[in-house]
């Protein structure tokens, strides 16, 4: 398992004790800085100072990044590939320490605490995540997502138990309607839109705080990702979402707030619609231009 | 479809054929005679396998009837009073479970391991090459090494003791786990392709719900790859059924299933007997029972249970491609 070496370096107020004060602008360098908007709720999840290095790479996956997450909003990362988007949100949850050799420097604050000091399976329930690929297991709809919620110490609770919960985590991915009649259906022979909202509903089942999705439509066909897109405007009440996609329309769709990266390193974060008609960084004008990516 | 040359409904369609030959026209001589070779191989070999079939299956039902599958065999001089093969019919059936039942955990387990933990990585290595030497190891080896294992005054429980403390070291046991040997490899080299197959991240979904390795291995990941654990396991039982030299020396290769010890059941097990194998190799013409119809009896029904479990690996694999996936 990679080793992961406390917190070298944090940018913002030096010697600070390390608190997240929701309100605090301090902790986010200029010229990220102006895009605190306070009509969000709570913060959820902090990135503070994050930089991932991969064994035998010569420069971090990620560089230095800083980025609130809120209750409420969706934040969408946005960059040309290869740019570090997939390793920052993989660190989120701590999946990026099944790579071996890699590391992280830097904190992510999870409601305050430090997600290094919470028990791992904790925090993934807290911190769920979607891939690109839907990846249903090779289980009945049923119990892809009953297999969610069984926690760990849980003897195999009984279907009357678990019945409400997966229905509840089906309605709210919106799937219910298409698989009520036959829940026992292998979920691998869903189509891939469905599927995609299964994972979603499976992440839902284990009620997290944060969701993190990465390029959660770039496998499905358009009607499909409308859907998935419709119900990300809905969860983002309850949630904190965040979405990677290199399809520039949909961070406009769906985003609240935009970050660029570039290179491993955070170019800019701003409002949606002020990253995307006002972008401040040369290299964000060209890439939301087109010029490159 | 059809060519305008046709002549309609239920003719051969000209067309196909005409373009193969135009196709053919255009490739230099080489690699004509090249096409040609490899046609020619292809065809002997189906003419070996159909002959060998045939000829199996014509001596095989000409001796083949209900009474010798469920009478024992008997010793004799004279064929008419040899009896069945009950005997080699019940020992094939004992040793495949004996020896899948021993190879089954263990392969799935050492592929478990190293796909999914890998470390030490000498020490997965080391696993790795050593299961690859047992595949490439000739049977008679493995059964020489095996028999020298179970005359070890420690393995007296598994066959029988003499009273002056020798070890007779030939028994259901010692060949059933010899044996497991043969079956290990393939049940290994399935399971541990199919695990490295499963994407990275279906695994990742799992550990991202919070779930731990263990229940990532137990609910998705074997799940996952129970069809080619399956297929391997097929494989893996058409081998020891067809394995010889470890019968004839580690099972005795008795006639008749002699019990160890007046323990019921395990006595068995600690007894020896034959399979279909040593059968036919004792009572064919080189063997010391000459009894060559029983022997032609017994290789074909030994046939038929090897193409059963054949028919049952493409069973599987089929199973597979329709995606009919396991619940
Ligand atoms: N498992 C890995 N091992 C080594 N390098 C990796 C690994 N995953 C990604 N990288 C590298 O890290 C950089 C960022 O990759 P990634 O986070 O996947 O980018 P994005 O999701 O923005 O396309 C790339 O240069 C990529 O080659
Ligand atoms: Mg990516």
């Amino acid at each position: 398992m990679a080793e992961f070496p406390p917190p070298v370096r944090r940018i913002g107020a030096d010697g600070a004790p390390n608190v997240v004060d929701p309100a605090s602008r301090e902790a986010i360098p200029e010229p990220i800085a102006r895009a605190l908007a306070p009509s969000y709720g709570p913060e959820r999840l902090r990135i503070d100072g994050v930089s991932i290095h991969y064994a035998g790479a010569a420069k971090p996956a990620v560089n230095q990044v800083t980025l609130p997450v809120r209750q409420g909003e969706v934040l969408a990362l946005i960059g040309p590939s290869g740019c570090g988007k997939t390793t920052l949100l993989r660190s989120l949850n701590r999946l990026v320490e099944l790579t071996p050799g890699a590391t992280r420097d830097g904190r992510i604050l999870l409601d305050g605490e430090d997600v290094d000091h919470l028990e791992i399976t904790r925090l993934r329930r807290r911190v769920s995540m979607i891939f690109q690929q839907p990846n249903p297991f090779p289980m009945s709809i049923f119990d892809n997502v009953a297999y969610a919620i069984r926690e760990q110490a849980m003897r195999r609770p009984g279907k009357g138990v678990l019945a409400p919960r997966v229905e509840s985590a089906l309605r709210r991915a919106g799937l219910w309607d298409e698989v009520a009649d036959d829940l026992d259906r292998p979920a691998l022979r869903l189509s891939g839109g469905q599927q995609q909202r299964l994972c979603i509903a499976r992440a839902l089942a284990v009620e997290p705080h944060v969701l993190l999705m990465d390029e959660p439509c770039s496998a499905l066909d358009p009607i499909s990702t409308g859907v998935v897109e419709e119900l990300i405007h809905e969860l983002r009440e309850t949630l904190a979402i965040v979405i990677v996609t290199h399809n520039l329309a949909q961070a406009r769709r769906v985003g609240d707030h935009v970050a660029f990266m570039y290179l491993g390193d955070l170019v800019e974060y701003a409002p949606t619609e002020e990253l995307f008609t006002n972008p401040r960084a040369d290299r964000t004008r060209d890439y939301v231009q087109g010029a490159f990516g | 479809m059809s060519s305008p040359g046709s002549t309609g409904p239920g003719a051969t369609p000209p067309g196909r054929r005409q373009r193969l030959l135009g196709e053919l026209r255009l490739w230099r001589p080489l690699d004509l005679a090249g096409v040609a070779a490899a046609w020619l191989v292809g065809l002997l070999l189906v003419v070996v396998a159909a002959t060998l079939l045939l000829y199996m299956g014509y001596q095989g039902l000409q001796y083949v009837n209900l009474d010798l599958l469920v009478s024992r065999p008997q010793p004799g001089a004279d064929q008419s009073q040899t009896g069945g093969i009950l005997d080699p019919i019940v020992g094939t059936l004992l040793i495949i479970l004996i020896a899948t039942a021993i190879a089954l955990p263990l392969a799935v387990g050492a592929a478990l391991w190293i796909v999914e933990y890998g470390r030490p990585r000498w020490l997965a290595r080391v696993v790795e090459s050593g299961i690859e030497v047992i595949a490439g190891a000739p049977s008679i080896a493995i059964a020489i090494f095996g028999l020298a294992i179970f005359q070890l005054p420690l393995f007296g429980w598994a066959s029988f003791a003499a009273d002056g403390g020798g070890v007779f070291g030939r028994s259901f046991i010692a060949a059933g786990s010899v044996m497991s040997l043969i079956a290990l490899p393939s049940i290994f080299a399935t399971t541990r392709e199919a695990l490295q197959s499963v994407p990275r991240h279906v695994r990742e979904a799992s550990y991202g719900l919070g779930k731990t390795r263990w229940a990532t291995i137990r609910r998705v990941l074997l799940p996952t790859v129970r069809p080619d654990i399956a297929t391997g396991t097929a494989l893996g039982m058409g081998r020891i059924a067809g394995d010889t030299a470890i019968i004839v020396l580690l099972l005795g290769a008795t006639l008749q299933l002699q019990a160890g010890s007046d323990i019921p059941g395990v006595g068995t097990l600690q007894g020896t007997g034959s399979t279909l194998t040593s059968y036919v190799y004792n009572n064919s013409p080189t063997g010391e029972g000459n009894a060559p119809e029983k022997a032609y009896a017994a290789a074909f029904v030994l046939m038929l249970l090897i193409i059963g479990l054949n028919l049952l690996v493409a069973f599987i694999g089929r199973r597979r491609a329709g995606n009919d996936l396991p619940r």
